[in-house]
């Protein structure tokens, strides 16, 4: 089917791989040390100090003020809902207001939704149109009934990061907690829970090149959470159940690499995606960045193209060998266009025609050249197809 | 996802364009739904002589166009009209089940095409009274 041998990967978003040095670093906890750190002999202890190690690893690399402010989860789904729903449920006490912004992930919003069936009360802020929060919506729905304040640290379908030392600032101006979904920016760019005065935050593993099925909450000290699974009492009784250790060594070692290697990747990936985005830019009219221009993930290209629809961008990418993803309604399960999108003022329509870039280590120059090269056909092709098209720019 | 045929369609799909004397113009969808079709047609002794289309949206949406004008080409009127969208679907080896009602609307802007073309026969028709 494919019309080319030439393949580049450009939707990391969706998936990584994971890095060799984390898979290294967890095979002898699959095969020779499968103990249970819970068990008092030498295996159960060879386990504990494994567990304890990464959990130093994860804390180090958001500058926890200690180590055992990280609870290991199953991932980003989990961590938030433990974070929003837990944090929630234990301090109903406090108030029953919860804030969050139009534009956060799924395993936020359906949280949330869901206290709303529970007693809570949920407001969902507005953006601007770079998808940044309105922080002066913040102020003034924050009140003394407000236990949380949820919002994502950068996006990860338009990259924008928010202003968090700000949201922080006002949150703790009452007595809110502020629960921060750091998913697609922890291991991409420095984050410090003390110097923002994060309170809750969720990390993914795979999102910074450790395995799948495995994240973490870093839990500020002092805040109680109330935990969703009940059992043995593992992670300080947040989060029952034997520990996966062999991902958890994992991700702890692609939380040391992705520490020491910041730097360097940030700088790579910033150059690669700002020769995307212009080179995107440039050669086509009515082609328009999604998201902030500057204030972005450096791995995060989101492109809005008037006129087309961005699953045939998709399938037209795929048969040149391009991984990619859209904003369009016709790659959901829902059939509706981004929130992500529609929250920061584009018309549906407009949403539809947008299609994102998510670099990743692997991705070199010449993939960045390729996928410049293929668009403005790709484009130009389904343009001249479309009814929307205006007459100027039909040959 | 898509079918082998759905996706020869897509890559290469038959009669795209306008006809800008055409004897019939019918349009579905909303862009807001993220698909929008129009089809052209050109009428000569009761039968589909030429056909085109334009289409805003996904791989299905530009699929089922595509074999929609194909099928109707040569058709009488009458035929044109029994070309149904699951016909179009059929045609194509499948669509995905979420792709059935969304994007499946050609054969839709077929037969607004057509009754177009007989709605203009009608007011021709009219002035000549």
């Amino acid at each position: 089917m494919a019309t080319t041998t030439k393949r580049a990967n450009m939707d990391y978003a969706a998936g990584k791989p994971v890095d060799p040095r984390a898979i290294e670093a967890m095979l002898t906890y699959l095969k020779t040390s499968y103990g249970n750190p819970s068990s008092l002999h030498v295996a159960g202890q060879e386990a504990k100090r494994a567990l304890d190690e990464a959990r130093t690893r994860v804390a180090e690399l958001i500058n926890a003020e200690k180590t055992e402010a990280i609870v290991f989860t199953s991932g980003a789904t989990e961590s938030n809902n433990l974070g929003i729903k837990g944090a929630a449920n234990r301090n109903k006490d406090r108030g029953t207001k919860i804030i969050t912004s139009s534009v956060e992930h799924i395993s936020v919003v359906n949280p949330v939704k869901f206290l709303t069936t529970k007693g809570f009360e949920a407001v969902f802020l507005p953006v601007d149109k770079f998808g940044s929060l309105d922080l002066g919506s913040l102020e003034k729905e924050l009140n003394e009934k407000t236990t949380l304040v949820s919002i994502v640290y950068a996006n990860g379908e338009i990259g924008t990061i928010e202003p968090i030392r700000e949201i922080s600032k006002i949150v703790h101006t009452k007595n809110a907690f502020l629960h921060v979904d750091a998913t697609a920016a922890a291991g991409q760019v420095p984050i410090d829970v003390k110097a923002l005065g994060i309170d809750l935050l969720t990390i993914s593993s795979n999102d910074m090149y450790g395995p799948k099925g495995v994240g973490a909450l870093y839990v500020k000290d002092g805040i109680r959470l109330e935990p969703i699974l009940h059992g043995g009492g593992q992670e300080k009784g947040l989060r029952s159940g034997t520990e996966n250790i062999p991902s958890i060594v994992a991700f702890g070692k692609a939380a040391e690499i992705a520490k020491q290697e910041m730097q360097i990747n940030v700088k790579k990936l910033t150059n690669l995606r700002d020769k995307l985005i212009e080179g995107l830019l440039k050669p086509l009219p009515y082609t328009f960045l999604n998201g902030h221009p500057t204030n972005r993930l450096p791995d995060n290209v989101s492109i809005r193209y008037s006129f087309i629809e961005g699953e045939s961008m998709l399938l037209n990418l795929e048969m040149n060998g391009v991984s990619a993803s859209s904003g369009s309604a016709c790659t959901s399960k829902t059939l509706e266009p981004s929130h992500v999108l529609l929250a920061t003022g584009l018309k549906h329509e407009e949403a539809h025609g947008s299609i994102m870039f998510s670099l990743g280590r692997e991705n070199r120059l010449e993939d960045v050249e390729y996928v410049i090269g293929l668009m403005p056909s790709i484009v130009n092709r389904l343009r001249a197809m479309s009814p929307l098209t205006p007459k100027e720019l039909k040959q | 996802m898509y079918s082998e045929k759905v996706m020869e369609h897509f890559k290469n799909p038959k009669n795209t364009g306008e006809i800008p004397d055409a004897d019939g113009v019918g349009t579905v969808g909303n862009p807001i739904c993220g698909d929008l079709m129009t089809m052209y047609i050109k009428v000569k002794d009761n039968r589909i002589a030429d056909i085109k289309f334009k289409t805003f949206g996904c791989g299905a949406a530009i699929a089922t166009s595509s074999m929609t004008t194909d099928m109707a080409k040569g058709k009488t009127l009458g035929e044109a009209l029994k070309i149904t969208r699951a016909d179009v679907a059929t045609s194509l080896g499948g669509l995905p089940p979420v792709k059935m009602h969304c994007s499946n609307l050609a054969a839709d802007a077929l037969h607004a095409a057509i009754r177009d073309y007989y709605k203009k026969q009608e007011a021709a028709t009219e002035v000549k009274k």
